[in-house]
């Protein structure tokens, strides 16, 4: 799930506006885009790459192991299975609404098939200095510069504000993994901390998490065993129960979901949780401090 | 969103899993005569939350004159919030056996999952609490759906009242209702096995997947909008997801997660929240509506304008809330903070057109919200 410049990426719905200017900021970032998909538009041409009718041609045409769905919720799960049935190791899905019981079949045919599912609502991933798939300002340097500290988050626009703080404190991120804001996604926070567990360029893991589910319950348990340190931010401590905060996933019923709950596991795993996005500097260089020295 | 019993239990019916016969009423006369017709039944309240029983809202009758009675006091009650408009009279059964049977998306398996107990007619998230192994859970592979052998297994080992192939087939016609209608949860409790051994729904939960609603529209048309305030509905009308809180700090954010994390430094600092706001995506082309609604709210003393750009950018978002200020002209202070795409041109927008000076942090607008709304 850390996007490599030698990964070949297609586009699903480049011909669309969010498609097209995006698919050019990805190729001006370094991302290896081969193709797009838009099905009766084959024999196009847009940002310089040929289109196909479907994934299946462009895997004959030119071959690809990443596909990114810029498709409404309609036509989300039509274009995921055909990205799926063509090959695709890794399908990432920004499309926001998508019916859930779309998502599972989506979810049980890329298992079926090996594939990895990011999404869906993600913003997506970004690898500086090799590219990012998706809609992050991955060329934004103030946002994203090459380092070692690997960022999770569900949320874009904070993943982007800890991002921001992380690199105004003079770090860089080795990989941002946006894991969306859905109930039911492919990739988890423990999925992205074993990742970046087994990433050598990884030295340390933000985790950018908020109320609703057992994601970061679930996570605590792998952080618990993980040789790097982990931080954590959890957004909604001030949210009131039984309202959806924008995100489907994002509602506290009962005592599930917690802000209390999330910490309190997190905490009793040894990850440093934060109280605001601006402590991100000095708490991860005071648990940096703390490393043995490699030498 | 969610379906009162009445809303919910047609969706079972459809699927051929039987149901007590019943009458939709809204009166004390309308009770009267639904019990004349059905003889000893139940009058049930119908609102979308649970917790009906304990608050009065189901009382049993054997007469027209006790429905009506019965009527009577269930309309004046009101239910977690929810004044009572409408009751079920449904015929009573006489029952040997209570048990729970639901269906519903589930995060971890990333697929339907069955749960089954024979602990039914009690709130069985009080049962998982005492013992979880009274509730058998069994992940069901979507691309196959409940097969009558793996429907077998998850009954298996349960002392049953009833025939175990007339429950498969219960629990197989559950599962193809909760496909057919898009169910987030779909969910039994009780289900009853009478005197003579037939098996019957005596109640149902049904929440419909929102993500869904475009699909089901028709379906839709019976479910039960969720409560907003009036600010919240102008919000609706105009396609804002606005939340009204009861702070004084009023807020525009971009993304659900900042703006989830402006709230929390608002009250980190002492501040109290006005509102849950989400501006990002197309939203910043309703910055005027958006700031109109945000101000409108009777407790709001200043604003704080927080936006960090990903793909919303923020010299986009900016000449929206510029354009919006200039024509709403609030009386409160406006703080900004403004990071990330297009960040030099929006702080440019900001002062040259607002003759403010944008926060070099976001906390920074946030302690000075926080401190003008004092």
């Amino acid at each position: 799930m850390i996007v490599r410049r030698h990964n070949r990426v297609i586009v699903q719905g480049m011909t669309g506006r969010q498609g097209r200017f995006w698919t050019e900021r990805m190729i001006d970032c370094g991302t290896t885009v081969v193709a797009g998909v838009s099905p009766g538009k084959g024999g196009q041409e847009a940002c310089g790459r040929p289109v196909y009718d479907s994934a299946a041609d462009a895997q004959a045409a030119v071959g690809f192991d990443t596909s990114v769905l810029f498709v409404p919720p309609a036509g989300a799960m039509a274009a995921s299975l055909d990205a799926i049935a063509a090959g695709t190791r890794l399908l990432v899905m920004l499309t926001e609404h998508v019916p859930v019981q779309d998502v599972m079949e989506i979810m049980a045919a890329a298992k079926a098939a090996g594939c990895r599912v990011v999404g869906p609502n993600t913003a997506g991933l970004v690898t500086p200095g090799e590219g990012f798939v998706g809609i992050m300002p991955g060329f934004n340097d103030n946002i994203f510069r090459p380092g070692d500290i690997g960022v999770v988050s569900r949320s874009g626009s904070l993943g982007t504000l800890i991002s921001l703080n992380l690199v105004a404190a003079g770090h860089g991120q080795s990989a941002f993994i946006g894991i969306g804001g859905d109930p039911i996604i492919g990739t988890s926070f423990a999925d992205a901390l074993s990742a970046f567990e087994a990433d050598p360029g990884t030295r340390a893991v933000i985790m950018v998490g908020e109320i609703g589910g057992a994601l970061e319950e679930a996570a605590a348990e792998v952080a618990a065993s993980m040789s790097k340190p982990v931080l954590a931010f959890i957004a909604g401590r001030s949210a009131p129960a039984g309202k959806r905060m924008g995100h489907a996933g994002a509602i506290v019923a009962g005592n599930a979901g917690s802000y209390d709950g999330k910490r309190q596991a997190l905490e009793a795993a040894g990850v440093s949780v934060l109280d605001l996005p601006s402590d991100v500097g000095p708490v991860l260089q005071a648990r940096l401090d703390d490393l043995p020295s490699g030498d | 969103m969610n379906f009162e019993e009445y809303a919910a239990k047609p969706v079972l019916a459809a699927a051929g899993i039987p149901v007590p016969e019943s009458r939709l009423v809204t009166d004390a006369d309308g009770a009267a005569e639904a019990a004349r017709a059905l003889g000893p039944a139940v009058v049930k309240a119908q609102v979308p939350i649970g917790g009906r029983g304990k608050a009065g809202g189901i009382r049993l009758v054997d007469n027209p004159v006790d429905a009506a009675d019965a009527a009577k006091d269930i309309l004046d009650l009101e239910i977690g919030g929810w004044p009572v408009e409408r009751l079920l009279v449904e015929q009573q059964c006489r029952l040997q056996a209570e048990y729970y049977a639901a269906i519903l998306n589930d995060a971890a398996s990333k697929g339907p999952l069955l749960l089954f107990s024979t602990m039914g007619g009690v709130d069985i998230e009080e049962v998982a609490v005492r013992d979880a192994s009274l509730i058998r859970r069994t992940a069901i592979p979507i691309e196959t759906g409940l097969t009558e052998a793996a429907a077998a297994a998850a009954i298996a080992g349960f002392d049953l009242a009833c025939d175990s192939d007339a429950l498969v087939a219960l629990l197989v016609n559950l599962y193809q209702a909760y496909r057919a209608n898009d169910a987030e949860l779909l969910e039994i409790n009780p289900l009853g096995v009478t005197d003579d051994g037939r098996i019957i729904a005596l109640d149902c939960k049904f929440i419909l997947d929102d993500s869904s609603l475009p699909r089901r529209a028709d379906l839709a048309a019976q479910g039960v909008p969720e409560r907003q305030s009036a600010l919240e509905e102008r919000g609706k009308a105009v396609g804002l997801r606005f939340i009204e809180l009861d702070g004084s700090v009023g807020i525009l954010a971009n993304g659900a997660g900042l703006t989830m994390t402006t709230m929390d430094a608002v009250t980190h600092y002492g501040g109290r929240p006005a509102n849950f706001l989400e501006i990002g995506g197309d939203a910043y082309t309703k910055a005027i509506p958006a700031l109109e609604i945000v101000l409108d709210h009777p407790g709001v003393k200043s604003l704080l304008v927080n936006f960090c750009g990903a793909f919303a950018r923020t010299d986009v978002m900016t000449e929206g809330v510029v354009k919006a200020l200039q024509a709403v002209k609030p009386d409160v202070p406006v703080f900004f903070s403004i990071h990330g795409t297009g960040e030099a041109e929006a702080i440019k927008m900001v002062r040259e057109d607002l003759g403010l000076e944008p926060c070099a942090t976001m906390d920074e607008a946030v302690q000075l919200a926080v401190e003008a709304a004092r």
